[in-house]
């Protein structure tokens, strides 16, 4: 099963709600939006020949140039039977990062969906447990995103500009 | 790791005076498998519903090693990210070194000579061997068989010296660079592996499966415990050993050769109710594939170089850095970290101890990841852990962690 069959069974199936292909490292890479994901996980994980039956991996990543698609849910799945993956990306915004979850389809989904929920922020509506999961849970904002620096601010000596960068 | 929630009545006198509705006579008691105890490895919170001496359900608490290392990776050039990956699974921590090597390579478009391929297979295996020895000889124990993790161990401490012999530590290895490895396989280090995999292992790992496999005590203990199916092992996402025990056949060796595993003959171990037993078993066989493995690779080891020529990310010869005015500038811009790496998306995923170790690199043409994504294997068939307990006994619970093999830095990260 090459990407090309991948492109048009998805392309032929969803049409408008599919968008942006490409193939970063042979890996097929699309775009979606939040009301079709989880048709288009269901009908992956579903079909009898696609047999995306593997959820690899959930993450999220926070691109803040990306002006109204500042948050990205990234899924990879993966078909045992036909030996490819693909990944699929949403963009949501940041001032509604929502999304509906995908513990539906594939249970794993649970805490693949609350670490992006704890790093990130990203709501998945209907989890049926979305609390923090690696940080305490008295913890108020949400460390990944990349306003939140890494070192702590108030200190005099590593700062970047007697460091040259 | 505090749980806040409204107390839920558990007896019919308790709901009267709770004034909440009365749903059913039971009693079951919390029991609190807590953060340090000695039977779980690394540190885990299990809040446990037992019905008298059965597990009914369980509430996990996870994150207690969790050290931010994807936030670190975002500010590190390439090659100090690999020290990261060795504290993630550090049982094995060369095999999470080289997939890391082997993501940016891929980004990178370096190609890696085959003597340096069949190297960093060797020590993949070795790390694997370690990983397993651990996890089986740590059943043992907590099923009551000290003296087989004893002498089990003394192999571990070998392959402690191959490491120390190849690139310089023991556990933290930060193995092999980009293009290749550090240095060279010395006589030393072909030496110790030749007498591990022909010497001392296959008789030890004999004499450890002659004191398990067909052990009354041990089977009692082990088979039929934590049984989980292949369907379900699937949907939750579980690989390595754990699916395989549970009949599903998926190796990224064989499904996604990488680094030369393809010229290489082995089988994979399958198990059939993917209880502890099975579990177990399956560990043991891979143990013995990873011998066949690195003696394959020591009789076929091709001459070569041991590292690409890629000027950019592989440190030049000391001796060319004090004479060559090209080999000092890429020495500085290397050691300071001020070589940019192209613009791109890759995921790559190779077969750790525990599963496939995914990582999902982002780059934005700057001297860091723009975003790096591990993905672990612990953290997601960890998942499953109170599911895999339920109707089981305290014992039996943590025989089950032991078989899982979970492994703190892995799931935290």
């Amino acid at each position: 099963m090459t990407n090309q069959d991948l492109v048009s069974d998805i392309v032929g199936q969803f049409g408008e709600k599919v968008a942006d292909f490409s193939e970063p490292q042979g890996l097929l890479t699309f775009t979606t939006t939040r009301e079709s994901i989880v048709e288009i996980l269901s009908y992956l994980y579903s079909s009898a020949t696609l047999r995306f039956s593997f959820i690899t991996d959930i993450t999220g990543v926070h691109f803040p140039d990306n002006v109204g698609g500042e948050f990205a849910v990234v899924y990879h799945l993966h078909s045992f039977e036909n030996g490819v993956r693909i990944r699929i990306k949403v963009f949501l915004p940041k001032e509604e990062p929502r999304i509906p979850t995908a513990t539906g389809i594939y249970v794993g989904a649970n805490w693949m969906e609350r670490e992006a929920f704890d790093f990130y922020g990203i709501i998945f509506e209907g989890h049926p447990n979305l609390k923090r999961i690696l940080n305490i849970d008295e913890m108020d904002y949400f460390p990944m995103r990349k306003e939140y620096p890494l070192e702590d601010a108030t200190r005099e000596d590593k700062i970047d500009a007697l460091f040259g960068r | 790791m505090t749980q806040s929630h409204t107390p839920v009545a558990k007896t019919t006198s308790d709901a009267l005076a709770m004034n909440q509705p009365i749903v059913e006579d039971r009693e079951y008691t919390t029991l609190n498998l807590g953060p340090t105890h000695p039977a779980t490895h690394g540190i885990f919170q299990n809040i446990l519903q037992m019905d008298g001496d059965r597990i009914v359900s369980g509430e996990q608490t996870v994150g207690y090693i969790h050290r931010a290392f994807e936030k670190i990776a975002e500010r590190r050039p390439f090659y100090q990210i690999t020290t990261l990956t060795d504290r993630m699974n550090y049982c094995s921590s060369p095999i999470n070194n080289f997939g890391w090597h082997m993501t940016v390579e891929k980004l990178l478009g370096i190609e890696v000579p085959k003597r340096a391929q069949y190297i960093r297979v060797i020590m993949m295996e070795l790390a694997r061997i370690s990983d397993h020895i651990i996890c089986n000889s740590i059943l043992g124990v907590d099923t009551g068989a000290y003296s087989g993790f004893l002498y089990v161990f003394q192999e571990r401490e070998k392959i402690y010296e191959i490491y120390e012999e190849v690139c310089g530590a023991r556990l933290t290895t930060n193995m092999g660079r980009f293009g290749g490895m550090e240095r060279d396989l010395s006589p030393t280090a072909i030496a110790k592996i030749k007498d591990l995999v022909y010497n001392s292992l296959p008789k030890v790992l004999k004499e450890f499966e002659n004191l398990f496999n067909r052990n009354r005590i041990f089977m009692d203990r082990t088979v039929d415990v934590g049984p989980i199916t292949g369907k379900r092992a699937m949907e939750y996402g579980f690989t390595g050993p754990n699916l395989r025990a549970a009949g599903i056949d998926y190796d990224v060796r064989i499904a996604e050769p990488y680094s030369s595993y393809e010229d290489f003959e082995f089988d994979i171990p399958v198990g059939h109710n993917g209880d502890t037993y099975d579990r177990f078993m399956v560990r043991n066989g891979e143990m013995w594939e990873s011998i066949k493995i690195i003696r394959q690779a020591l009789e076929n080891l091709p001459e070569g170089p041991y590292y690409a020529n890629e000027d950019h990310y592989y440190l030049p010869p000391k001796k060319e850095v004090y004479r060559n005015m090209e080999a000092l500038i890429y020495h500085f811009k290397i050691v300071m970290g001020e070589i940019d790496a192209p613009v791109g998306e890759v995921y790559h995923a190779v077969e750790g101890g525990n599963g496939e170790v995914g990582f999902y690199l982002i780059s934005d043409g700057g001297r860091t990841p723009f975003r790096l994504h591990f993905r672990r294997p612990c953290f997601i068939y960890y998942q499953a852990y109170p599911e895999m307990c339920q109707g089981g006994t305290i014992s039996d619970a943590v025989a089950i962690m032991s078989s899982l093999n979970v492994i703190a830095g892995e799931l935290d990260a």
